[in-house]
């Protein structure tokens, strides 16, 4: 797959590193500002995407950037069943349990186990957009035509 | 506020009329995602913050990944004459249109007036969440402390989506 | 209530594209369509007249809030709906490259 025309190249110079820090953001910060795990997730999906658009397949090296995704989303799909099992056995036995301290409403570190799971399920969600884009592009170049 | 989320959902209704007899493929796709951006605004007239940056980006990958489908293929629809299946499906139809229509006017007289709350359970999602979670953001709050159990489940459809599109798009096997 | 009727209109004209068209980019354009008014029609049960967005900010507190609960329920559906859109995008492709063509009476008659 061909990348874009030069003046997409330096935009995408520009931007994509940016998007990149204000999904960060909005994924660390689910508990405070609208958005969490979900929205923060799709938003790094979308800026890894915009930079596979623009600079082509073979930029990118592609089939070893599926296998080492596909590993990124199985560790943060166990990661949090794991959290999940771990409020099983602290306090009272009950799956799902928000063990770790609640501090004061409206801080950063508060809410206890909420922005862990944040944090696991914002990467699982955009390592599985990713990955079906790439397996996309991928038979789309492999493919005889 | 009726009015306005009304006359919207008036123009999205037009767009989809567009989608689904539009001649050319590529138009046919577009007016899809632009059905879906609509709802972006219907989403933060009804105060929904969260809902409208999920749905803007989704709708621009189903767009990316759409038009990827379209365009290296020949973009029209291959129209011919409507025929008697054509006359089957298209009475069937109107059929089921009209019957659901018609059920579905008696049975939205036993929600209340669009403003009025019609679930019981608002109050105390809304009086315990902050105290109880911890957290300021009560939609966060309440889908990863109250609903834990559709987040992981959500999850687990993701991976399994995921599996499913590798498996289909597999060219070369294993040696 | 006239809100609600026209968010059922929606679902129905997707509903008719399902049913009636022989296209499959327009069969997956209509499911979408399908989606989109579940997902209006949830938002619409939650609202409050005079509400404003869930957030609690400690220094003001407000009495009345917009119901979270359909707004966390929709949050989960719309990745999902992604998800199976892609799935479907995907098998049409396969579609397409086997056998030259996207109307589903076509690919009927051939059988491989």
């Amino acid at each position: 797959m061909k990348g874009m025309t030069l003046i997409v190249k330096k935009s995408t110079q520009l931007i994509a590193g940016i998007i990149f820090m204000y999904g960060i953001y909005v994924i660390v910060h689910g508990h405070l500002t609208p958005g969490g795990g979900f929205a923060g997730g799709v938003i790094i999906a979308g800026s890894l995407i915009l930079v596979t658009l623009a600079y082509g397949g073979e930029f990118l090296k592609l089939v070893k950037e599926e296998a080492g995704t596909t590993i990124i989303e199985s560790m943060a799909t166990i990661m949090v069943i794991m959290i999940a099992t771990a409020g099983f056995f602290f306090g009272t036995k009950i799956f799902f349990n928000n063990f770790l301290p609640r501090g004061v409403v409206a801080q950063l570190i508060s809410a206890g186990v909420i922005p862990l799971y944040n944090i696991f399920v914002g990467t699982e969600v955009a390592a599985s957009i990713f990955i079906i884009f790439l397996s996309l592009v991928i038979f789309k170049e492999e493919s005889p035509q | 506020m009726e009015l306005s989320i009304s006359i919207i959902i008036g123009l999205m209704i037009l767009g989809a009329l567009y989608a689904i007899h539009a001649k050319d493929l590529l138009s046919s796709v577009i007016a899809c995602g632009i059905v879906g951006y609509s709802l972006v605004i219907c989403f933060l007239l009804l105060k929904a913050p969260d809902l409208a940056i999920v749905q803007i980006v989704v709708d621009t990958i189903t767009l990316i990944i759409m038009v990827a489908v379209v365009l290296d293929s020949s973009r029209e629809e291959s129209y011919s004459k409507l025929d008697t299946k054509g006359y089957i499906s298209a009475a069937t139809g109107i059929l089921m249109i009209v019957v659901l229509l018609y059920f579905f006017a008696i049975s939205v007289q036993s929600l209340d007036v669009l403003g009025t709350s019609s679930l019981r359970m608002a109050n105390y999602y809304i009086e315990g969440a902050a105290q109880k979670t911890g957290s300021a953001n009560l939609v966060t709050g309440v889908v990863f402390d109250f609903r834990g159990y559709d987040t992981m489940g959500e999850a687990v459809v993701l991976v399994t989506a995921v599996l499913g599109v590798l498996t289909i798009l597999r060219l070369k096997g294993k040696k | 209530m006239t809100a609600y009727i026209m968010c059922f209109i929606l679902f129905l004209v997707g509903l008719y594209g399902v049913i009636t068209r022989r296209n499959l980019v327009k069969i997956a354009v209509s499911m979408s369509i399908m989606e989109i008014s579940t997902f209006l029609f949830f938002a619409l049960l939650g609202y409050i007249d005079g509400g404003v967005a869930p957030i609690v900010d400690p220094a003001d507190p407000v009495q009345t809030y917009v119901d979270p609960l359909p707004q966390a329920l929709v949050l989960t559906a719309i990745v999902i709906g992604l998800a199976t859109t892609s799935m479907m995008m995907a098998i049409i492709i396969r579609l397409y490259r086997k056998y030259g063509t996207f109307d589903i009476r076509e690919i009927k008659n051939l059988k491989g």
